[in-house]
């Protein structure tokens, strides 16, 4: 249950929950001990079942042919193909979503024009749809029988059951992560801080290098993160519009689930463990950042005496 | 009692209004450092204006405060003029020079902001310094400069802290600061103190003017606070609604207001209401006579100042002379404040030197004479 467990670690399918901004508050106990007992108890019950096991079963998989066996899995051919395809992917999926992501923040927060909550809601889009869907989507319009499919297949371009697909679609996917993260963030700090720089003489771009960025790089980079995770586990989009070649078209989620069903364990497992490094790494990494962003934020109050 | 109005008082600066509808290129011959003709701006196409038809001329090396309540246009009218806004309609002029299309950087202002728009993660140093290393000063310019401004703005020490370092007044002493590092011709100030409590907003408003005397930049203020505005400005523009209700020196405005608004929210004021009869009308206990052809029906409107109200024992029966009734007395230092009430509906409030409440020996459900000769009388928006 390869997918289980990578959904279980938030790199699944479902829409990542956002960051907690809220501190813990002081708390006060009110329930009775036993009570209390009985709640962790089901916590950490339910934790260790649904988590901390598949998590290990994941490892205990991978190594149960011994470290040897682990690496030659990780070497074979067609695993590799999908390692390189997967990192490839991110590498444009995440820049891309990062001028996208931050573009469409700056625009919204900063400029008054028509259908501009209706921009809002469609950010949010791929985080509502189905993941089958939204690689639908692109089969529809690239695909053989699709609206620009006649056309691309003139011109012999291939984008369904290729590399360009399965970037398109991951784009697709991730596309919310960065501008979600950005928004909120230039909406609160408003454009005081860019006006300022405006009457002081400096122009667009210098105002986003030093002023703008500045001021978002913690969410930035915590978007990045994110966006990273997702296009790097994403499985139901690529599946899609990917055609499970090997070697060819696999990402490491697809890849995965070929082995899995082909009963090759050791290999599926040591695959799936590679992702789920990512996963822990993202989690360290998110971690980080969101000290940082709150150290920033305390220091950017903006009223006192 | 029976006010007879006599003076019919001008309005202020009237002789402006006139030149201006002759021709919108004499008032930026006039080469002052800064004109604004018939400003107009929407936010919405269609919707209602923010600024109307506004037009004024700042003092030249003075103070001249853009004074009005909130929504009434100020602050959108201050940023059109550093072209931060874009307005629809109307000319600002620099020095006698039409730049109302120019970009914010080539108008050579300095803008101070109500929330201060430090940048946070710079320090105050760098602050200062941000728009002398866009023009690309060399480092020991920059040095010298920032100096002599952190000295200018007494922050000297300061220079290698971070703004949230610092308290409200010093942030914004900063904003004045780098406002000023590249030498502006004109001083942009919007709500400069607003985001101050009270006590650090006085000691910036003395601070202010030492400042002004300094540079001898001409200036523009905007600010809801009238008190603000008339301890700092050389001239005041009231603004309502969008559009310019009136303007002057502090005491034209103050003594002379063109308007019932004006006479209320500049200062505290007492007004009494009625209504156009013939050739008088009824404001309560209070009735004036007035000039023929006044519109009947009209509302009108008897303004005074607590202080303009004198109060008194016994006193000759003369016209503008009624009774009231004590109802509070409230002592505030120097100051005694009265509340009398006219009739049943109608309160004024009045307020004496402590020595004249003293010799009068009040109490609450006296009886007194006050003399209100000294109200003004509005028809409508007009001073009669």
């Amino acid at each position: 249950m390869a997918e289980d467990a990578l959904q279980s670690v938030g790199m699944g399918t479902g829409p990542a929950p956002g960051p907690a901004r809220t501190r813990v508050a002081k708390v006060t106990v009110t329930e009775a001990r036993p009570l209390r007992i009985l709640l962790i108890a089901i916590t950490l019950g339910f934790f260790a079942l649904f988590v901390v096991l598949p998590i290990a079963a994941v490892f205990v998989e991978s190594f149960s042919k011994g470290f040897g066996e682990y690496l030659a899995k990780l070497k074979e051919p067609d695993s590799l193909a999908a390692i390189r395809l997967t990192l490839l992917t991110a590498a444009i999926a995440v820049p891309l979503n990062v001028v996208f992501g931050v573009a469409a923040a700056w625009m919204i927060s900063k400029y008054r024009f028509p259908g501009k909550s209706l921009l809002i809601t469609l950010i949010d889009l791929p985080f509502s749809v189905s993941p089958v869907i939204s690689g639908l989507i692109y089969v529809l319009m690239f695909g053989g029988r699709g609206v620009l499919g006649p056309w691309l297949e003139a011109h012999d371009i291939k984008i369904i059951f290729a590399t360009p697909g399965i970037v398109l679609a991951t784009i697709f996917v991730t596309f919310p992560f960065v501008a979600r993260e950005v928004l909120p963030l230039m909406q609160d700090q408003g454009s005081d801080e860019e006006e300022a720089a405006l009457t002081l003489g400096a122009k667009g771009w210098r105002i986003f290098f030093q002023i703008t960025l500045p001021k978002i790089k913690w969410g930035l980079l915590f978007g990045v993160i994110l966006c990273n995770a997702r296009a790097m586990g994403e499985f139901g989009a690529v599946s899609v519009v990917s055609g499970h070649i090997r070697g060819m078209t696999n990402t490491i989620p697809l890849q995965v689930e070929i082995l899995y069903s082909e009963y090759d364990n050791v290999g599926a497992f040591a695959l799936a463990s590679l992702l789920l490094l990512v996963a822990l790494a993202t989690l360290v990494a998110k971690q980080i950042v969101e000290r940082r962003q709150h150290g920033q934020d305390g220091q950017s109050g903006k009223t006192g005496t | 009692m029976t006010i007879h109005v006599s003076s019919v008082s001008t309005l202020s600066d009237g002789g402006f209004f006139a030149t201006r509808a002759a021709s919108a290129v004499s008032v930026i011959a006039s080469n002052a450092p800064v004109s604004v003709v018939g400003i107009t701006k929407r936010f919405k196409v269609g919707g209602p204006p923010a600024v109307l038809d506004a037009s004024f001329v700042a003092a030249p090396g003075g103070i001249t405060t853009l004074l009005g309540p909130s929504g009434s246009g100020k602050t959108t009218l201050l940023r059109i003029i550093a072209g931060l806004e874009t307005a629809n309609e109307g000319i600002v002029a620099f020095h006698g020079e039409d730049i109302t299309n120019w970009p914010v950087r080539a108008r050579g202002i300095g803008f101070v902001f109500q929330g201060f728009a430090l940048f946070a993660h710079m320090t105050v140093r760098r602050n200062i310094a941000f728009g002398l290393e866009i023009r690309g000063a060399s480092e020991p310019e920059k040095r010298d400069r920032v100096d002599e401004l952190l000295s200018l703005v007494q922050l000297e020490g300061f220079g290698d802290r971070y703004p949230h370092e610092l308290s409200g007044g010093q942030r914004q002493r900063v904003g004045f600061a780098r406002a000023l590092a590249c030498r502006p011709k004109v001083l942009l100030l919007d709500e400069p103190f607003g985001a101050l409590d009270a006590r650090v907003r006085v000691e910036l408003r003395d601070w202010l003017i030492r400042l002004h005397e300094t540079t001898q930049l001409t200036t523009l203020l905007v600010t809801h606070d009238q008190e603000e505005a008339l301890e700092l400005s050389q001239k005041i523009v009231v603004m309502n609604a969008g559009r310019v209700a009136q303007m002057g020196t502090p005491s034209e405005i103050y003594d002379h207001p063109a308007s019932p608004f004006v006479a209320a929210f500049v200062g505290s004021a007492n007004i009494l209401r009625g209504a156009v009869t013939g050739r008088t009308a009824r404001l309560g206990a209070l009735s004036v006579s007035l000039p023929s052809g006044s519109p009947e029906g009209a509302e009108v409107q008897a303004i005074v100042r607590p202080h303009n109200v004198r109060v008194e024992r016994n006193a000759a029966n003369n016209a503008g002379n009624t009774t009231a009734t004590v109802t509070r007395l409230i002592g505030l230092g120097a100051f005694v404040k009265i509340h009398l009430s006219l009739s049943a509906t109608q309160d004024i409030t009045v307020q004496l030197s402590r020595g004249q409440a003293d010799e009068l020996h009040l109490a609450v459900g006296d009886q007194v004479i006050v003399d209100l000769t000294d109200a003004k009388v509005f028809v409508g928006d007009y001073s009669i």
